[in-house]
């Protein structure tokens, strides 16, 4: 079963603590990313239905929210994901190159994962780094100035510390 | 003797008139009727919040009101833009908005199946009819339609996603008018959807209302799937008494057989009273109401090319508005074909036209 | 070198943290206004002449003064921190490396506006800034700058950082907003404004990251002096986040005096084109506002130098000029495909658009299967036509901003480089091999009296 562990209970008590009486909806973003968090880095059905019931809403509202932003996911996903930005800026850099060489080392095409559960690769669209292309975003970091080489390291230092 | 209340002037289409405090551009519109009411594809009176989305309603304002007389730099949402003291408006003799309509219907159908011919929303579809008043005949687009996942919403709601134009009237609906809402828009872009997520039926009281506002084939009855063409059938007003609600509804009759049972309707296309589940799905029997009379559907829709009586026509203002030049006729399509004779009123006869009543004309003529 | 206001400290050791921002002279905006009538810190801001740094433009004590003071209900100030145009990365930058100067113009600001619970609504993927953000936060309060009777003067206020969840459209603000009270982000159809009826319906005022800093530097040098500083009515300093082919991409902070091509090309700032490549085209700010080919970008069409701010960017109109927006400057190099760069725009706001309003929802994915068609060698002439029609009949006719700024770089795109997109119509199978090149783009042109 769905269920957030105690200390969680009480930072999700402290974010629905930021917004006036009765507006509590506002929590919804922020306590999907906790429970995308800790529930396996996607958003089941069940977890959504969770989260309503925290905030007293209808499971439509969060479904409605969940798959209108594009950082939650709504399919299981592997244990790190692969987030290439691939917009303008990112293209005149040589995002397409990247993205292939992404494509050909790890054996998969944009949104799939890898066999072994490890790398989910996805495109995306501008994520404010434009300055340091090619990048991706990896969890809570960006990794920037990407080339073939770094792209390699990243991978291995996965695998080094599983 | 009670507080005046305040009046607020407006000119729409070089017509004039006064209007309460509060009111929006296109309900002006309404009060003169005719051509010079923008059409309203989101909009619903009855539900809060709904409009802005469709763009079909953009007017053009050539003067903001009185005390600032600036002509509004874009055009407006007319069904969500409220009347200022003085303001004028320009719809029909915009060509800037005729031409962004054009656009706006143009892009309601871009990814629409146009699959009428099996659609039981075909012959009372705003999408048809506007598409019919501001469309162009072909599309540009020439790429595969949208299509989407399908859907099960249970054994009273038919859903077919590709016909949405993502009005919202249906989640207004649910939110406003039933007690709970299980549906809402899923996703976003060209993606959004109307759908559950996860399958449930849309059962509780109320939600076939959501079938009534939607002005699209997307959300229709399930109990008159396939059962016949809406113009084949016979609208009646009747009544029950019922617990839940007004009981006051439109059956659609074909012979003695009740098809299908909807709320009654005024002239904009919007529900008077709505109704609930019962009197909607299970209660299609004659037995079950009490007959009042033929509906009168004084609409632009095949439907008004009645069963019964003259048909109401719409007020023309075209010449009115636009200094008494008449329409352009692109053909003049009684000189090509005897049977659309305009002295035959053809709801004026009484069963169905034969060749008789036109050579009748002809030889009178 | 030009003053600096905002990132002038940025680089000092430790300024994350209060001890160091404070001896830096950090907060003394804070003690000051606090000792003043909030009404006067909007009169400043008015003086000032601060433009809304988030792209439109607008004048921000032109906007405070618009916020409705209804009694008994609370009003609330929104940081807008949800950066996301192409090309744009500014806001990032200070928040990472100076977050004090904003908390510390958000404490003015709010004080200034009446808000006792002030947001910041900052984009999803800038995850690990929201830490950071925190921190400077906590550390305020310690120090007695947050909370309860901040300074003994009796005004209370909180900050709290809301993560968005990637969504280009919650930068509009009624989308933030929407976005914050939980929903999804559909823009608002306006009127109401925000300044009425806002945040949980109540006066709000939305201001992006680089505005509200800002107000620190005006509140200590008073808003007169801020306004001498730029040209006309470009007052103060503007970030502008630097990308695309060249030497120094980065954040460089300038004071709207200098030419674009010396933005461009000295060693202060982008430091030229990268591998000794030649500018073909550049987009001043942020992907939304038109390209501009070389020729047009360093010069305007009466043949006077172009300058890096708000009013000789717009020189022109959108025939030959274009806009300072958020401050996003791509620059294109000699290899670059124009049209496949507007495509990958295209899709971006394909990607973007919130689906509300037909235009923009129907529209946008049209666009980017017709550019993608054309781009593959598939076009026909007409294509290029019927795109132009296409984003004329979207720009304007929407419930917000997005679906003009899905038009304009299609539109200029086309105004300006047909010929490069009537090439690739030409040369179906050459275009998939070879490129456009820089052509005549650089070219000193005629200028017609």
């Amino acid at each position: 079963m769905v269920k957030f562990s105690e200390d969680k209970i009480k930072e999700v008590e402290a974010i629905i603590a930021r917004y006036p009486q009765g507006k509590q909806k506002s929590a919804l973003i922020p306590l999907l990313h906790l429970a995308q968090e800790e529930f396996g880095g996607w958003l089941s059905a069940e977890t959504m239905d969770y989260v309503a019931s925290l905030l007293s809403i209808e499971s439509i509202e969060v479904y409605e929210v969940a798959t209108f932003y594009s950082m939650f996911n709504l399919n299981p996903v592997g244990k790190h994901v692969l987030e290439v930005c691939q917009t303008g800026p990112c293209m005149l850099k040589g995002s397409d190159d990247i993205i292939g060489y992404i494509k050909s080392k790890l054996g998969i095409g944009v949104g799939e994962t890898t066999a072994d559960g490890m790398f989910t690769l996805k495109t995306v669209e501008c994520l404010g780094a434009c300055g340091y292309a090619p990048m991706m975003q990896m969890g809570m970091h960006y990794k920037e100035h990407l080339t073939p080489a770094k792209v390699d390291e990243i991978i291995a230092n996965c695998y080094n510390h599983k | 003797m009670a507080e005046e209340i305040k009046k607020l002037k407006v000119t729409i289409d070089n017509i004039t008139l006064e209007v309460p405090q509060g009111t929006t551009i296109l309900q002006a519109a309404r009060m003169i009727g005719g051509d010079v009411v923008p059409p309203a594809m989101c909009y619903y009176s009855k539900l809060q919040g709904s409009g802005g989305k469709c763009r079909t309603c953009l007017v053009e304002v050539s003067k903001g009101s009185e005390a600032d007389p600036r002509p509004m730099p874009k055009l407006v949402a007319s069904c969500r833009t409220g009347v200022m003291d003085g303001m004028e408006v320009k719809n029909i003799t915009s060509p800037k908005v005729i031409d962004a309509r054009n656009g706006v219907v143009e892009f309601l159908l871009l990814n629409h199946p146009l699959d009428c011919p099996i659609c039981d929303q075909a012959g009372e579809c705003h999408l048809q009819d506007l598409g019919y008043e501001h469309g162009k005949e072909a599309t540009r687009y020439e790429f595969k339609r949208r299509t989407f996942d399908k859907h099960d919403l249970g054994p009273y709601i038919q859903l077919h996603m590709t016909r949405c134009i993502l009005c919202y009237r249906c989640v207004f609906t649910a939110d406003q008018v039933s007690n709970k809402r299980v549906h809402g828009v899923l996703s976003r872009g060209d993606h959004a959807e109307i759908a559950t997520y996860i399958e449930k039926s849309l059962d509780n009281d109320f939600i076939g209302n959501v079938i009534d506002v939607c002005p699209v084939g997307a959300l229709t009855d399930k109990t008159f799937r396939f059962k016949n063409r809406v113009w084949f059938t016979k609208p009646v007003n009747a009544h029950r008494d019922c617990k839940c609600c007004s009981g006051k509804v439109t059956l659609w009759q074909r012979g003695e057989e009740v098809l299908r049972v909807t709320a009654r309707k005024n002239q904009w296309g919007e529900v008077e009273k709505w109704i609930c589940n019962e009197c909607r799905f299970e209660k299609k029997k004659v037995s079950d109401w009490v007959i009042e009379g033929p509906t009168h559907v004084n609409r632009h829709s095949v439907i008004s090319q009645g069963h019964y009586e003259k048909m109401k026509k719409p007020t023309e203002t075209f010449s009115k508005v636009h200094d008494g030049r008449k329409p352009k006729l692109l053909m003049d399509i009684h000189s090509v074909s005897e049977v659309n004779d305009p002295s035959i009123d053809l709801s004026a006869i009484n069963g169905p036209a034969t060749s008789k009543v036109f050579e009748h004309s002809k030889k009178q003529s | 070198m030009a003053r600096k206001l905002l990132l002038e400290k940025a680089h000092v050791e430790g300024i994350r943290h209060f001890d160091v921002y404070r001896r830096e002279g950090g907060y003394a905006a804070v003690e000051k206004a606090l000792k003043m009538d909030p009404a006067a810190i909007v009169e400043e801001v008015k003086k000032s002449g601060l433009r809304g740094r988030g792209g439109a433009g607008f004048a921000t004590g032109l906007k405070w003064s618009f916020l409705a003071k209804p009694e008994g209900v609370p009003r609330y100030l929104v940081c807008n921190a949800d950066e996301s145009e192409p090309g744009t990365f500014k806001d990032r930058y200070l928040m990472e490396f100076i977050p004090h100067l904003l908390i510390e113009g958000l404490i003015v600001s709010s004080f200034a506006l009446g808000s006792n619970r002030t947001y910041i609504y900052i984009r999803g993927e800038y995850a690990w800034i929201v830490g950071i953000l925190e921190q400077a936060i906590a550390e305020a309060k310690q120090n007695g700058f947050l909370g309860k009777n901040i300074l003994g003067t009796g005004f209370d206020l909180e900050i709290y950082v809301q993560r968005g969840a990637g969504a280009y459209i919650c930068g509009e603000e009624t989308a933030l907003i929407e976005s914050l009270e939980g929903k999804r982000g559909n823009p608002r159809i306006k009127p109401p404004f925000p300044a009425i009826k806002g945040l949980w319906d109540c006066p709000t005022v939305v201001n992006n990251v680089e505005t509200l800093a800002a107000v620190v530097p005006i509140m200590n040098l008073g808003g007169e002096e801020y306004a001498k500083i730029g040209v006309g009515r470009s007052t103060g300093t503007k970030l502008i986040s630097a990308c695309g082919n060249i030497n120094k991409p980065g954040v460089y902070e300038i004071d709207m005096t200098i030419s674009v091509e010396e933005f461009i090309y000295s060693d202060e700032y982008c430091g030229g084109i990268a591998n000794g490549k030649k500018l073909k085209a550049c987009i001043p700010g942020g992907s939304s506002v038109p390209i501009l080919p070389a020729n047009l970008l360093l010069k305007t069409a009466k043949g006077e130098t172009r300058y890096m701010n708000y009013e000789s960017l717009s020189d022109g109109g959108f025939a030959t000029g274009s806009m300072m927006g958020s401050g996003g400057f791509i620059v294109l190099d000699e290899d670059q495909c124009i049209v496949r760069h507007t495509l990958t725009l295209a899709r971006f706001y394909r990607h973007e658009s919130c689906g509300q309003c037909s235009p923009c929802r129907e529209g946008t994915g049209w666009m980017e299967k017709i550019l993608h068609k054309i781009e593959s060698g598939k076009g026909a002439m007409s294509d290029i036509d019927l795109l132009w029609d296409i984003q004329r009949k979207i720009e304007g006719n929407t419930i917000c901003p997005l679906g003009d700024a899905a038009a304009w770089p299609v539109a200029a795109a086309i105004r300006h480089f047909r010929d490069e997109f009537e090439w690739h119509v030409n040369n179906p199978s050459l275009c998939l091999t070879q490129n456009y090149g820089l052509a005549h783009y650089a070219d000193e042109l005629s200028v017609v009296a």
